[in-house]
């Protein structure tokens, strides 16, 4: 006990209350000044709009995904079913210069959206990509489990009373995944904004265009510019902060609406 | 096949066509953002034939940066697990005040940026941190170093182990824990004979992806590490240097290393679920 709050407090609380002190040291003026610079509002609005998106489209497909993984059989099940853990294990430098060999003008995919006039690699939309790879494992992870545990008795009542497959399905069991969703949703959200090394290689990185929070971070530190640096990382870490008391709250939720069954 | 249950059963199953479509969807969805980039990976390792493969892999910078991962992985992977077996053991096993507040702060890594972990370390030992004047004075150098780098890894899979092992304690409940005591076993004895037991799949599962991250960290370990070559580069650092120095080939050489790693974690990974739930038939 006293082992792990020692533990804790020196690898986790102390160097992030660095942060919240280093970034307040020259006044809330100074503070206010470095957070609010128009190239870091753009990098906000960047960063929490593609990540906004891409956990979007993540709760969509992942919903979709998880459903057939739990519900259909189809020939290579199992190894898809593992390989949906691969943004986990695989390191993100890796899968973002895998990404933009995938989606540059000479690509494998950039060759046929490019005539198409899409240009993925080194615009917002390939951060977009990058983002809905990191986001992916979350939604599945988190929504799969439940659809596993869930009886069918209910789908059973459902239809016995006349209603349809869709209507059993939003009336029924939307509901009931409801937690799970939004606890994945926040999850691959929050891994989002965060996100540096799969995102830098694909996103081009152009001043108020593409380029992301963690990375304004990265390049005020490199000018040692620690002040700018720190304000920027204390705004987000309040973000954390919210987002993990958010999830937090989701899962307790989660957990009361699975004990009512 | 518990999947067919559910198409067996008017009640549960769709449409041929609904079925057909979510499963095309899903399954394209999948190719194209999990498994293309995965195959991508290795034909790009491989475009210039095996020997500049090699070549890029047994070069002394390749080398020392294996070797860097490797010691990041092997201090940081089991102090996290000392860490994550004593903090669950604590949360599931006794009741204390400000519980839900320390399993809030024990997932903190998980949703802070890589990068602000890793600026918070240069706050605190870099040149101009709290501790930097008394580091330089007593000539220790963490920042900029192999200290900086293990301590980045270390705070990036902090919570792997402890998340793992929480819930698995905490389903397990207290009873044979008390009945270990009531026969006079010792605190220890009951830990090592009783708890330890009961969790060992969950614990290796959280050390299997514990060490994935620790491995295959870029953002935190990249702000601390100044990237001096031979030195304090690390395997993801080195795919980095290669790749905006436009040697793709050899960066993606590097890169296949790393994506094999990720794979023979995944297949851990599944042996473990597989085995976890051999143990769980046993006892029902």
């Amino acid at each position: 006990m006293g082992f792990t709050l020692f533990y804790l407090s020196l690898i986790v609380l102390i160097p992030l209350s660095a942060v919240f002190f280093k970034s307040f040291s020259n006044g809330t003026e100074a503070f206010w000044v470095a957070a609010t610079s128009p190239r870091v509002m753009a990098s906000y609005k960047l960063s929490f709009g593609t990540s906004l998106l891409a956990a979007l489209i993540n709760l969509v497909f992942g919903l979709i995904l998880a459903w057939s993984l739990v519900r259909y059989e189809f020939p290579g099940r199992k190894i898809v079913d593992a390989l949906i853990d691969l943004p986990f294990a695989l390191p993100t430098a890796v899968a973002g210069i895998a990404l933009t060999a995938l989606y540059a003008g000479n690509g494998w995919l950039g060759q046929y959206l490019e005539p198409l006039g899409i240009k993925v690699a080194f615009t917002p939309l390939g951060i977009l990509v990058a983002l809905i790879f990191i986001g992916l494992p979350f939604v599945v992870r988190t929504v799969q489990p439940v659809l596993e545990d869930m009886q069918t008795e209910l789908e059973e009542a459902a239809a016995s009373l006349g209603a349809h497959r869709w209507q059993t399905f939003r009336l029924v069991l939307l509901p009931m995944l409801m937690p799970a969703l939004l606890t994945g949703f926040a999850l691959a959200f929050a891994r989002a904004v965060g996100e540096y090394g799969s995102v830098i290689f694909i996103a081009g990185n152009l001043p108020m265009v593409s380029e992301i929070t963690p990375l304004m971070i990265i390049s005020k530190l490199e000018q040692y510019d620690y002040v700018g640096a720190t304000a920027i990382a204390a705004v987000m870490l309040m973000f954390s902060f919210v987002l993990l008391l958010a999830i937090n709250g989701l899962q307790a939720w989660s957990a009361r609406r699975n004990g009512e069954k | 096949m518990a999947t067919i249950r559910y198409q067996k059963n008017p009640a549960t199953a769709e449409a041929p066509w609904v079925r057909r479509t979510l499963l095309g969807v899903g399954l394209s969805f999948f190719v194209l953002f999990l498994l293309l980039p995965l195959v991508a990976v290795f034909s790009e390792a491989l475009r210039k034939g095996w020997d500049v493969y090699i070549a890029a892999l047994i070069e002394p910078d390749a080398l020392s940066a294996v070797k860097l991962t490797l010691i990041a992985a092997l201090i940081a992977v089991p102090l996290n697990l000392v860490f994550g077996v004593s903090a669950a053991w604590a949360v599931a096993k006794h009741d204390f005040r400000g519980k839900q507040l320390l399993i809030t702060f024990i997932d903190l890594p998980f949703s802070v940026s890589p990068v602000v972990a890793g600026l918070s370390y240069i706050l605190l030992f870099g040149a101009q941190g709290w501790f930097g004047t008394w580091l330089q004075a007593h000539d220790l150098k963490i920042i900029f170093a192999v200290p900086g780098i293990v301590l980045a890894t270390v705070f990036i899979t902090f919570p792997f182990v402890a998340r793992e092992l929480i819930p698995l304690m905490q389903a397990q409940g207290r009873d044979e824990e008390e009945a270990a005591t009531v026969l006079g076993a010792s605190g220890w004895q009951t830990f090592w004979a009783v708890t330890l037991p009961n969790v060992k799949w969950g614990l290796l599962y959280g050390v299997i992806l514990c060490n994935a991250r620790a491995m295959g960290e870029f953002g935190a370990v990249s702000v601390v590490s100044g990237r001096i070559r031979g030195q304090t580069n690390t395997l993801p650092l080195h795919v980095e240097i290669l790749y905006n120095e436009y040697q793709f080939a050899a960066a993606f050489a590097v890169a296949s290393l790393l994506a094999l790693l990720a794979l023979v974690t995944l297949v851990l990974k599944q042996f473990v679920e597989w085995r976890a739930g051999q143990a769980r038939k046993e006892i029902q």
